[in-house]
């Protein structure tokens, strides 16, 4: 793999993640990580969607008018948003069940509208695809860290299995209220943009 | 070049294209996945009933045979209380509910529905033998945030309580989500629906029922709205203008 193509795909993961320096996606973000089974398939769902949106929109982005290109952007994004959530209803229904609108509302997702336009509308389809590829995996790396500090402070477990047993449930645990709920997310967010940007200074916006 | 692109004409005729190919690919998958997803539907539909008449442990990875062999499901009219005829597969509650020719406004609207669809099919569980065992019923009523659907399977007097299943809610993971918890749906197999009286008299306490308490189950710590949603739903339910004419009709003389 040359260097270029590594930084294409792994640079959204910490240098230019899409969630921690360029604060695109939280909304999402909050709704879908109390348990990190959601967020696993939230991000494969959000990973599919940048990475075929990318690529489309490249292939055809020296014959998209400009005038019309965002409307053209939104119907390829939704299309595939659709595909998507169809195919989760067909194989695994629980959770499809349990995501139920966020993956809909992928579409509103601003990291596959925000490379949409500004990467795929400028390179080539390979490298756009997987520029797609690597900023779902940015998200997903974000929703994974905050999906675990909430399911195992939140719930006891991680991935569904008993870790801290619950009080609840007969053991000593006793559950963090706070982050069940969704917005407990944003504590977390901000400390990992804090602790990325302690790793890496030049991530810190000058004033 | 960038001219050429920019013209009225050529910029309808992309868009076209566009929404052409994109309805031609949301329409294929969503046709050809249609089958996989009702099935999944009935899946899912079908192990709840189970759950809610104690028989998904003894049906293992075989629900649908379980489910046919076991269970029949009947369709009733819930203002008469008699059975009537219907396809039982093809019915759904929800959009009955939202047709006003198929639906009520309740008098007494305990369980916050806005509208109750008339019809019900409801599930006649049998055992081994083919005698009734547990009945089945649909419940669905207002929690915290949305309406809350699920399944309450009674013995065959109506009073014993099997289960309370829900299948689908939106209520808040850790708080009113906690009547998913197995802990707490182990609460209510032997509680009694109805006093000596007749009167319905479920209740949930909170703070804990009593001991012996055989009308009280543990309300849900910290989901006060979710808890009295259950129990009023339940209270809805097994009234007149839900389950109450089926249930008088079926004490008089089983179903037919």
């Amino acid at each position: 793999m040359s260097s270029d193509t590594k930084k294409v795909l792994f640079g959204p993961v910490v240098d230019n993640n899409p969630i921690a320096l360029q604060v695109l996606g939280v909304c999402s973000a909050l709704a879908v990580t109390s348990s990190m089974a959601n967020a696993l398939v939230m991000t494969l769902a959000v990973i599919v969607v940048t990475a075929f949106s990318n690529l489309f929109i490249s292939i055809i982005r020296n014959q998209i008018p400009s005038s019309v290109r965002i409307i053209v952007q939104m119907a390829i994004i939704a299309s595939l948003v659709i595909v998507v959530d169809q195919v989760l209803k067909a194989f695994s229904y629980q959770l499809s069940k349990e995501l139920s609108v966020y993956i809909g509302l992928i579409i509103t997702n601003c990291i596959v509208m925000g490379r949409a336009e500004a990467f795929a509308m400028k390179e080539k389809p390979g490298v756009s695809f997987l520029d797609g590829i690597g900023n779902g995996l940015g998200y997903g790396a974000v929703l994974m860290v905050v999906a675990f500090f909430r399911e195992l402070l939140g719930f006891g477990k991680i991935f569904g299995m008993e870790v801290l047993p619950l009080v609840q449930n007969g053991g000593w645990y006793q559950g963090n209220g706070l982050l069940v709920l969704p917005f407990s997310s944003f504590f977390i967010i901000g400390l990992i943009i804090w602790a990325v940007r302690q790793w890496k200074p030049e991530q810190v916006e000058k004033d | 070049m960038s001219s050429n692109k920019e013209t009225f004409g050529r910029t309808l005729g992309f868009v076209l294209v566009i929404c052409l190919v994109c309805a031609a690919l949301v329409s294929i998958a969503a046709v050809g996945l249609k089958p996989l997803q009702t099935a999944n539907k009935l899946l899912d539909k079908q192990t709840k009933i189970l759950e809610a008449s104690g028989l998904l442990a003894d049906a293992g990875k075989d629900i649908v045979g379980t489910y046919n062999k076991r269970v029949i499901a009947k369709m009733i009219d819930l203002k008469t209380g008699s059975v009537i005829k219907g396809d039982v597969n093809a019915f759904d509650e929800r959009s009955d509910s939202r047709d006003s020719a198929k639906s009520t406004k309740p008098t007494n609207d305990i369980a916050g529905l806005s509208r109750r669809a008339d019809r019900a099919v409801i599930y006649l569980v049998n055992n081994e033998q083919g005698q009734l065992e547990t009945i089945v019923l649909p419940i669905v009523g207002a929690g915290l945030w949305d309406l809350m659907y699920g399944f309450v399977g009674l013995a065959p007097d109506f009073n014993s309580v099997q289960s309370v299943v829900y299948s689908d809610l939106k209520e808040t993971p850790g708080l009113g989500a906690e009547v998913l918890n197995p802990n707490w749906k182990a609460l209510w197999p032997g509680k009694k629906m109805f006093n000596e009286q007749g009167d319905i008299a479920i209740k949930l306490v909170k703070g804990g029922a009593k001991k012996g308490d055989v009308h009280g189950v543990d309300a849900l710590s910290g989901a006060t709205l979710t808890s009295n949603g259950v129990e009023r739903t339940l209270h809805f339910w097994l009234g007149d203008e839900g389950y109450g004419p089926f249930i008088a009709k079926f004490r008089n003389g089983g179903l037919n």
